[in-house]
């Protein structure tokens, strides 16, 4: 899978290691068979609530992805994800509850009105860097909400919106196993578009503009395009991923859509590392767990009904402090961690028998 | 006449809080993203120092005030020390973080119910009438004077102090700063604890005027645009961006639709960030700085 070539990747043991030998490759193809395989298996074999998680990790790993685009590739800081995911499910809420649009209608106009957004939002970022971008992103999330709070208010549906199910072929869609594959399959087709356009020349582009604009833009690359490319393309697949959020969950409301989900799309590309697609699952589906595993964590403590009340507060301290130790402690994510381990393994694999040297 | 009161009130407590903002942006060019979150522990801390000291509001507040400006140094110390030297990214984000996790700590020590510190002082919020008909509480009152003196103070320290002549130059350039014999470390931790107290103190007065929740800590975000539509290094944008986004803010409730008023301090954000990015008052090479 594609990584941003850093210098700590290409130069890393691992990293060279990996180069090396067919059986690593062999063994690569394998893991990803397996892999694979695994998640086929894992509905027909998983309770009714093990695949609802599943079906918010794919969900939250399409969101992470766009991000990660966005910020690890691109270079460009958002902090108003949330208002591009709910400005999708607004899309499918008010299409289908209006003119009651079926589904092959509603996804390709919420990637439309996500694309729009993208590029309103990205023209400040030709002039503005950095933080300054970050705050103007947050301005989005905040219009976002309030228009579709507006909606709501307006069209007196004050608890939010109820969504039908899509059809096919006169078919309601509504099963958590259908749905595990629709996401599992979004969340894939997500991954080839992310790991296709970071190898083409908007990719190359992109990296060239994160390391150092000005020599991008001396080496010839139209800075503008790629930066709003970058915005309008991340904003496109986060708006799906919040109207099939809206037909996965039957509802959409402001409420939803808190500044926290912000916050938890940026902690899931930190916590999985900057830079790397796989980092953008492995923090996705980090960040997607983490509260339930804090909550059985919690269920395993002597008189647990207890700390039923004070669960949240302990959900948003503990996750927090996971933020902080990992910008303290490990900066490169889950990957860094995953990397190093491989390194480790795979060197004292090699410690057996010298890397060069005459033959024996 | 209560629209203009109402918007002095208001512009007073942006103008508060955004000044922690501008303060730790001068210095060290890092958004602090907790300010909210900080502001409301200064409001809970004093809900705690309320009952110790019980009918003793002058001990109470400034045993509050002290306790959350070492919170601001701890923060430093603690936290924002370790990131010096990563991206300004990676710092904002170690904020942001912290607020959530500070956030998630208040809940648990003092619960999200709606509380009223200012009873067991035993201070009640009166109503004063003013010239022309216009009415404002007691509370919302000190909270404008203590904005004026807050600032003033600022100014006067800044300009003259010696070590806010120290704090200016590490803004300015650190390296040579630090070659000139200035402590950076104690000139970030004095700036981390002065931006805390200031906040703290608005959260105070804020939650003996209209009490506390823990929604309180959004207020810190709206502050947010203020500093920045008067230039996020300019102290005296901050407080005319202030009376703007305020001025907006209660003309569209007024005007418009009450729903906007979340909102509003953020399109005068952005219509500033298309015409002048750079705030009112800021200087423009910042922008090439971050």
């Amino acid at each position: 899978m594609y990584d941003a070539p850093s210098p700590a990747n290409r130069y890393s043991s691992a990293g060279m290691l990996q180069a090396s030998g067919r059986s690593d490759q062999r063994r690569r193809s394998l893991s990803a068979a397996l892999l694979a395989l695994g998640l086929i298996i894992f509905p027909f074999v998983g309770s009714p609530f093990a695949l609802d998680l599943a079906s918010q990790v794919f969900l939250a790993s399409i969101g992470s992805l766009s991000l990660m685009l966005l910020t690890g590739f691109a270079g460009q800081i958002s902090i108003g994800h949330a208002g591009l995911i709910a400005a999708g499910a607004y899309v499918v809420g008010i299409m289908s509850r209006e003119w009651q649009a079926p589904f092959w209608l509603t996804l390709p106009s919420a990637a439309i009105a996500g694309a729009l957004l993208g590029a309103a939002f990205g023209v400040p970022s030709l002039r503005l860097r950095g933080l300054y971008l970050a705050v103007s992103t947050l301005a989005l999330y905040f219009i976002v909400i309030y228009a579709g709070g507006e909606y709501e208010a307006w069209r007196g549906y004050a608890t939010g919106i109820m969504i039908d199910s899509p059809k096919v072929a006169g078919m309601e869609i509504s099963s958590g196993f259908a749905w595990y594959f629709i996401l599992l399959a979004a969340a894939v087709m997500t991954l080839v578009l992310c790991i296709n356009l970071l190898r083409s020349r908007t990719g190359r582009a992109w990296g060239a503009i994160r390391t150092r604009e000005t020599v991008a833009e001396a080496l010839g690359i139209n800075i503008a395009k790629f930066k709003l490319w970058a915005f309008v393309i991340s904003s496109a697949i986060t708006a799906v991923a919040g109207a099939l959020f809206a037909y996965d969950r039957n509802f959409v409301s402001a409420e939803a859509f808190s500044l926290y989900l912000s916050i938890q799309y940026v902690a899931m590309i930190i916590i999985g590392g900057m830079g790397s697609l796989p980092g953008a699952i492995l923090g996705a589906t980090f960040v997607t767990l983490f509260p339930y595993a804090i909550e059985s964590a919690i269920g395993m403590l002597p008189d647990a009904d207890r700390y039923v009340n004070a669960l949240y507060a302990m959900n948003y301290a503990a996750f927090g402090l996971v933020t902080i130790a990992f910008l303290l402690f490990e900066p490169r994510g889950l990957i860094g961690i995953w990397r190093r381990l491989q390194g480790h393994i795979s060197l004292r694999r090699r410690k057996a028998k010298p890397l060069s040297g005459p033959p024996q | 006449m209560q629209l203009i009161v109402n918007m002095l009130v208001l512009s007073s407590i942006y103008a508060l809080i955004s000044c922690g903002y501008v303060l730790i942006y001068r210095v060290s060019r890092v958004m602090n993203l907790a300010q909210g979150e900080l502001m409301m522990l200064g409001a809970y801390l004093l809900l705690t120092t309320a009952s110790l000291f019980h009918g003793n509001p002058e001990m109470a507040i400034i045993a509050a005030v002290v306790l959350s400006t070492t919170c601001g140094v701890l923060v430093y110390v603690l936290l924002m020390r370790k990131m010096t030297g990563e991206s300004v990214l990676a710092a904002v984000l170690a904020t942001i973080a912290l607020g959530i996790l500070l956030r998630g700590l208040m809940v648990l020590i003092w619960s999200a119910q709606q509380q009223y510190p200012g009873q067991p002082l035993g201070l009640n919020s009166t109503a004063i009438a003013l010239p022309g008909g216009a009415r404002i509480s007691t509370f919302a009152a000190a909270l404008v004077i203590v904005n004026a003196l807050t600032y003033a103070a600022l100014f006067g320290f800044l300009r003259f102090g010696r070590w806010g002549l120290r704090m200016r130059a590490a803004g300015q350039n650190p390296l040579l700063a630090a070659q000139r014999g200035i402590n950076l470390h104690a000139i970030y931790a004095l700036t981390w604890a002065l931006s805390t107290m200031t906040g703290a103190m608005a959260g105070m007065l804020i939650a003996l005027d209209s009490g506390l929740t823990s929604n309180l800590a959004v207020l810190g975000l709206k502050a947010f645009p203020a500093a920045l539509v008067g230039g996020l290094d300019s102290l005296l944008g901050t407080l005319i961006g202030s009376l703007i986004v305020a001025a907006a803010e209660i003309l569209s409730i007024q005007y418009v639709d009450p729903l906007l008023s979340d909102v509003m301090p953020f399109l005068v954000l952005l219509a500033m960030l298309i015409v002048r990015p750079w705030g009112l008052f800021g200087t423009r090479e910042e922008l090439d700085r971050v």
